[in-house]
């Protein structure tokens, strides 16, 4: 094979950048990776989601959800003027194959990505009785699946019904922020996926991270802030009808 | 005094069973455990050795250049490429181990652009038969830059496009 002065020039930066992709593999390859740097949320911007189901289904393809159980999910909320409490809020198969069409013009509609708020407060991890879900050092709640007995407390115990059990392993299962993805350098997949730019990954204790800026210029809220959860999903633009 | 040797018996009966307890404790704790808090901290580098499995945008662009230029020129500037791909992890590590297969327009367009009163008002929605006549999206839109003047064929706007 002739390879050229010029073509060899052209082809080193490429095979170099593939060669760090090849190499992300396990922790130990991305040994820049410090947990005391990071503390992970997540920002949900509402009027920029349109419903398309991405994220479900990117969710469901990179972590092995299985069908009919979801880690993500989208609502679509219709408010009236009227009662402005009970919304009708629908979800068919966790919003994956989008929403049936709106025809009514002029009502009040949204959506709503839900997912693991990992609460810096975590109900969940409090009620476990082995130890085996837990608020990782960066912020991400997690659960060891070798440990897990199933019995199902902390399934009760999340306020925002974000936990199931996993109907071959017989153990707790949930959003894990793709710590897999975040720990070598990658947004999680449901932001990936996400064409918009609804979802967007934060580390608060980077002060490069745009995060901030949004915190301190936007009317940011979590969901049920009355539960002292330490919420770190940060939703822009939320509804009071949200529950 | 003699009576004491119950004690010292008994004792020692405690003295074992704590031994056995460390031992048994020794064995059946995991190594890493309470290294962080009340749980075993090796967990957390299983969870993040799992494998990937979409490849992220800065991979696909390493190669892709010519894509992603036209890409950040149109309206699609911000919409990742595994978004309407799917996730390509095994194709950005090997890219003769997976061909990717290319996305149909009829499925893919319209999950996002289809007219609904729930969507936010400003995204650009059509109602799909209406706006094309069942002509495939791609017959006047670049699906990597879908405005009109840089698509592959310039045709008049039909429907309801915004």
């Amino acid at each position: 094979m002739n390879i050229s002065r010029r073509h060899l020039l052209v082809l080193l930066p490429a095979a170099a950048v593939a060669w760090k992709f090849v190499h992300a593999g396990t922790p130990e390859d991305s040994p820049n990776y410090q947990m005391s740097e990071h503390w992970w949320g997540m920002l949900i911007d509402i009027p920029k989601c349109i419903g398309c189901g991405n994220c479900v289904r990117a969710c469901q393809t990179e972590n092995d959800v299985p069908d009919g159980f979801f880690r993500t999910w989208v609502e679509r909320y219709n408010v009236s003027d009227e009662n402005m409490t009970t919304p009708t809020v629908i979800s068919p198969d966790g919003g994956k194959e989008g929403f049936p069409i709106a025809t009514e013009d002029g009502e009040k509609y949204f959506f709503v990505p839900k997912m693991c708020n990992h609460c810096a407060d975590s109900p969940c991890t409090q009620v476990c009785p082995v130890g085996a879900t837990f608020i990782s050092p960066d912020g991400v709640v997690l659960i060891d699946q070798k440990y897990c007995l199933g019995c199902a407390y902390c399934v009760q115990a999340c306020p925002y019904g974000c936990r199931y059990i996993h109907p071959e392993k017989k153990v707790a299962d949930k959003c894990t922020l793709c710590y897999h993805r975040i720990t070598k350098g990658l947004t999680t997949a449901c932001c990936e996926a996400c064409p918009t730019g609804a979802r967007q990954l934060a580390d608060l204790k980077n002060p490069k991270d745009p995060i901030h800026n949004f915190l301190k210029t936007h009317a940011v809220q979590v969901l049920k802030p009355q539960m002292a959860t330490g919420a770190k999903a940060f939703y822009n633009g939320l509804d009071g009808s949200v529950r | 005094m003699k009576d004491a040797v119950h004690l010292f018996r008994f004792a020692g009966l405690f003295v074992i069973a704590f031994i056995v307890f460390l031992v048994v404790r020794g064995y059946v704790v995991p190594k890493s455990f309470g290294e962080y808090g009340h749980y075993r901290a090796a967990a957390i580098g299983e969870i993040a050795a799992l494998p990937v499995k979409f490849a992220g945008h800065d991979a696909c662009e390493s190669c892709h250049t010519d894509i992603a230029d036209t890409k950040l020129k149109g309206k699609h500037a911000h919409v990742n490429c595994e978004a309407c791909h799917g996730a390509l992890a095994v194709h950005a590590i090997d890219p003769t181990a997976l061909t990717p297969t290319k996305p149909d327009t009829a499925v893919l367009c319209i999950r996002c652009h289809t007219a609904t009163a729930a969507k936010p008002k400003d995204f650009p929605q059509v109602d799909p038969a209406d706006h094309s006549g069942g002509a495939p999206c791609q017959t006047c839109h670049n699906p990597h830059s879908p405005a009109f003047d840089q698509g592959p064929a310039a045709a008049p706007a039909a429907g309801g496009a915004k």
